[in-house]
């Protein structure tokens, strides 16, 4: 059958670039959040035909920036290596969002379709086994490019990344004890339902240390803030000194690449996946006809809110500006009155749903709560990022070993008696 | 070690959980984050070359010469500025004036590419022909020719 063979070339690519796709949006939200939490306003310049999207057009000059630039290989670099490491650094990170689970499964036709690029039943180990593979990406930057402070930056990183990987590993072992699988699929669908009555049962209710552990892990696994020291951008010297132009991209997009995996393994553990809270597959399912309308509803709203705050905006453009950056909010505020209407005019023409349609529909809407909730880390990525100061070497490996892994023991232990004081 | 001194700095048993401070942090963070984002009218940057600063009375700028009342320069070519210039950046050359007993410059050049805007020429001019009230203070160019200032330049400033 066509499907068998299209559906997997749909969601490999769909794997593929919807992490590269948060990539743009992060490096925007990165700079954005942090001129504001500075009191600064940010990238705002770089325009296209004067729509500037309050700087959402940055990341995209700055592609266009790294690619028109000199790719400088220095001399004496062990070339194989060299250029194997950015690809690895990129690659890496995007496998873990092969096994997300984007949505829960469809049967057509009597046939179940799992929502993912490849069913694994060894998810969890999958997600450590490659992560722990990233070493590699920074370890053979920091020896190929045959440079003693990428070597050192380097051979840093490495410990870094393999004391919390221990720790990482360790701190998820309660969410394994609590679901018995270590199927990412089957982790999110255990995670539907309620909790006491009015919780979601999301493993964070069941394991708020363990999530803690694994959250701080992924920090430093995937180089954020606290956790910086290998690349150390504007104090130490890390692995990616003799990268330039696209190579030095590929580490940077890498970087944010593992962010936005790591986000989505959290977000799968911890908050449920794709699930929607309070409502189950069955009951979006249920009621589809109310849930499209709902949907179509919160758009309109959404877009009328925007073309207001779009409307005021207009007003100081037209004052601070005379070119074509002043016409910017108009078309906006089109724009978002004809989502608007096309919204309203949906909803208007709308009077039932398939079954078909009725499960595409939960799906997407699963998947949106997916996108929100990898969203929402990134976001706390950013947030942390602009507060915290770095931690001294000496910090880092201390809290990893005195901290994090006793830690991580004490929650499986705890988890364990309560466990067998259940049974 | 003698004569170095260790100020310790003991952390108390919440500041050694980390975990308090950083979600004291975090709330400072976010505070700053979206009280910017709701008034984006009271962030203190300018947007620059659309928004300008409004310069104080006596903002010292640009220099210029000044002129008498029936056009001609104040200017005496006596070299008090050209020798008080710390950075070394005027040069006169002077010429009779023809009708009276004062000399008159006939070239004055500005290199505004050495000049510290001190205001010691201002001083020390016993003519007040030189001043530095223009607020200009946009001073490029795309060459270093065109940012040393002859004698016309600096009248008409």
């Amino acid at each position: 059958m066509l499907s068998d063979l299209l559906l997997p070339v749909l969601f490999a690519l769909v794997a593929a670039f919807l992490p590269l796709m948060f990539v743009p949006l992060l490096v925007w939200g990165e700079r954005k959040a942090a001129a504001f939490i500075q009191d600064r306003t940010g990238p705002n310049r770089a325009e296209v035909l004067g729509i500037r999207l309050g700087g959402l057009v940055h990341p995209f000059a700055d592609v266009v920036k790294l690619l028109a630039k000199e790719d400088w290989t220095p001399a004496r670099v062990n070339r194989f290596y060299y250029n194997l490491g950015p690809f690895l650094a990129i690659f890496i990170s995007m496998l873990p969002f092969a096994i997300i689970p984007l949505a829960d499964n469809l049967s057509v036709g009597g046939r179940l379709i799992e929502m993912r690029a490849v069913t694994l039943n060894v998810g969890i180990l999958f997600v450590l086994a490659i992560t722990s593979f990233h070493v590699y990406a920074i370890v053979l930057g920091g020896w190929g490019a045959n440079n003693t402070y990428t070597l050192l930056g380097g051979m840093r990183s490495a410990a870094q990344m393999v004391s919390y990987e221990l720790a990482m590993g360790l701190s998820l072992i309660g969410v394994l004890m609590i679901s018995q699988t270590l199927d990412l699929g089957e982790i999110a669908r255990q995670q539907g339902g309620l909790l006491f009555g009015f919780l979601p049962r999301w493993n964070v209710f069941l394991q708020p240390l363990g999530f803690l552990l694994f959250l701080i892990a992924l920090f430093a696994e995937t180089n954020r803030n606290p956790f910086d020291l290998p690349e150390g951008e504007s104090e130490i010297i890390g692995f990616h000194v003799e990268y330039s132009s696209m190579r030095f991209a590929f580490y940077f997009m890498g970087e944010y690449v593992a962010m936005v995996a790591g986000s989505a393994v959290v977000a799968t553990l911890y908050f449920g996946g794709w699930q929607v809270p309070w409502l189950g597959t069955e009951t979006l399912r249920a009621n589809a006809l109310l849930t499209a309308r709902a949907l179509l509803v919160l758009v309109a709203l959404f877009a009328v809110l925007a073309a207001v705050l779009f409307r005021s905006y207009g007003r100081r453009l037209s004052a601070l500006y005379r070119d074509r950056r002043s016409r910017e909010a108009k078309v906006l505020g089109a724009a978002s009155i004809f989502v608007a209407a096309l919204a309203l005019l949906a909803l208007a023409f709308l009077s039932g749903i398939r079954p078909l349609g009725a499960q595409i529909l939960v799906a997407a809407v699963q998947f949106l709560f997916l996108v929100a909730k990898i969203l929402a880390f990134g976001f706390l990525f950013i947030w942390v990022r602009w507060t915290l100061p770095r931690f001294r070497y000496d910090q880092l490996m201390g809290l990893g070993w005195k901290s994090l892994v006793p830690l991580g023991l004490l929650n499986i232990a705890v988890t364990g008696l309560v466990l067998l004081g259940i049974d | 070690m003698p004569g170095i001194r260790t100020v310790g700095r003991p952390m108390n048993i919440k500041e050694k959980w980390y975990l308090f401070e950083i979600a004291k942090g975090m709330a400072v963070s976010i505070r700053h984050l979206v009280s910017n984002i709701l008034h984006q009218e009271r962030m203190p940057t300018l947007q620059y070359p659309e928004e300008k600063r409004v310069l104080p009375e006596r903002f010292r700028g640009r220099h210029r010469l000044t002129k008498r009342d029936d056009g001609t320069p104040k200017c005496v070519a006596c070299y008090c500025c050209q020798t008080a210039c710390p950075a070394d950046c005027i040069s006169i050359e002077a010429g009779e004036r023809g009708d009276a007993a004062e000399k008159v410059a006939v070239r004055f050049d500005i290199n505004i590419l050495r000049c510290v805007f001190c205001g010691l020429c201002v001083e020390a001019c016993p003519v007040d022909a030189i001043r530095m009230d223009t607020g200009k203070y946009e001073l490029t160019s795309d060459s270093r020719k065109k940012l040393i200032y002859d004698i016309d330049t600096l009248l008409n400033d």
